[in-house]
């Protein structure tokens, strides 16, 4: 399963949900994919997804928040999975598309070849947490945790490939942050 | 970009002064903060101590300072005024986070930062980050006041006013002992 087809996946899935898409290829083919104002791109600050995410998860209970994580994003501030677990936010879906792989730098190796991020969540006390390794495993564990009570976890394990397609995301930074809190106003 | 140059380090008009007793807590959500966060630091050992026994705070302890901001811009997105309080070393490993998310981004949030090592008579680990620490917050063009005992309330004032006209971080720089 690419990267950018598993991507297309969860955007079609989407309603209401408010989405923070981690930085490099994940927020470009989110953006080409399905582009919402719902959507908050990351254009650097690498490992920052989860955390930004979790706080607007905080800050709205009222709406579900899918954060589109990358291995490498996550490794980098692995302490978030922690700090779910401990606040619990039933509104949190951390999705994390592992290709593994820094597919935005050139393709370097990272180290979740060996380190199963999933048990990690599972480990730290997310309530659900899943694996997905071709595209009728992220079907249904979409079903089964898009609307379920949360913190949930699930692991969408894709091709090993750095390189996409998708054009960068089109818009500046602060038009990016102005029209995610205007949706919510 | 915020006109962050021409911020810095801007003099507070005089209010009037701050009762020794004051809140600070208090304070910061008379002036509207509304969601905190941070990592603790002894500079602010009473303060974070009222917040945590407070739950009307709901203040989030953080992992890291870098993640500190980074939950600072979820709430600001989500409708909410935040704080992040950390140390100056903290501030240190937060710089990527402020320069390639919340300055760029233009996110309004008071980040209240204990400076350690301010007179270079703190222990070794402190020394350098210490100096350094006004030029960072310098290089990153972020604007940033170091309030006296006696302006603490005043500078708020004037930290708050301009994160939210210039739309961006701000930092109040604490000396230990002036703001408890």
């Amino acid at each position: 399963m690419r990267r950018a087809d598993a991507i297309a996946a969860v955007v079609r899935r989407l309603r209401d949900e408010l989405v923070v898409a981690a930085n490099g290829w994940i927020s470009r083919e989110t953006c080409a994919a399905r582009d919402r104002r719902e959507h908050f791109y990351m254009l650097g600050s690498m490992g920052l997804a989860a955390p930004i995410g979790l706080g607007l998860a905080l800050a709205r209970a009222d709406r579900r928040v899918v954060v589109f994580d990358g291995d490498g994003n996550l490794l980098m501030t692995l302490g978030t999975l922690a700090m779910v677990a401990e606040l619990q936010p039933p509104n949190f879906l951390h999705i994390v598309f592992d290709n593994e792989m820094y597919g935005s730098t050139g393709g370097q190796r990272s180290i979740s070849t060996h380190v199963p991020l999933d048990a990690m969540a599972r480990a730290a006390g997310y309530l659900h947490v899943d694996r997905a390794c071709d595209s009728a495993a992220l079907e249904s564990g979409l079903d089964a945790l898009i609307e379920e009570r949360g913190p949930s976890f699930l692991l969408v394990k894709v091709t090993p490939e750095a390189d996409g397609d998708a054009p960068r995301v089109p818009y500046q930074p602060e038009e990016i942050a102005a029209r995610v809190r205007s949706t919510l106003e | 970009m915020p006109t962050g140059s021409l911020l810095r380090n801007v003099r507070a008009p005089r209010g009037p002064a701050l009762n020794p007793d004051a809140d600070f807590p208090e304070l910061l959500r008379a002036q509207g903060f509304d969601f905190f966060t941070g990592v603790p630091d002894s500079t602010f050992k009473k303060l974070l101590r009222r917040l945590e026994s407070a739950p009307e705070f709901g203040y989030v302890p953080a992992v890291s300072e870098n993640v500190a901001v980074g939950l600072a811009v979820g709430a600001w997105l989500g409708g909410r005024q935040p704080v992040a309080f950390m140390q100056n070393s903290g501030l240190a490993l937060a710089i990527n986070a402020l320069a390639s998310l919340a300055a760029i981004y233009r996110i309004p949030m008071l980040l209240v930062v204990g400076w350690r090592g301010h007179d270079g008579k703190d222990s070794p680990e402190h020394k350098l980050t210490g100096a350094a620490t006004l030029p960072l917050l310098d290089a990153l063009r972020l604007p940033y006041l170091v309030p006296q005992r006696a302006t603490v309330e005043s500078d708020l004032r004037t930290a708050a006013q301009t994160m939210q006209a210039e739309r961006t971080p701000f930092a109040l720089v604490c000396r230990p002992g002036v703001v408890e």
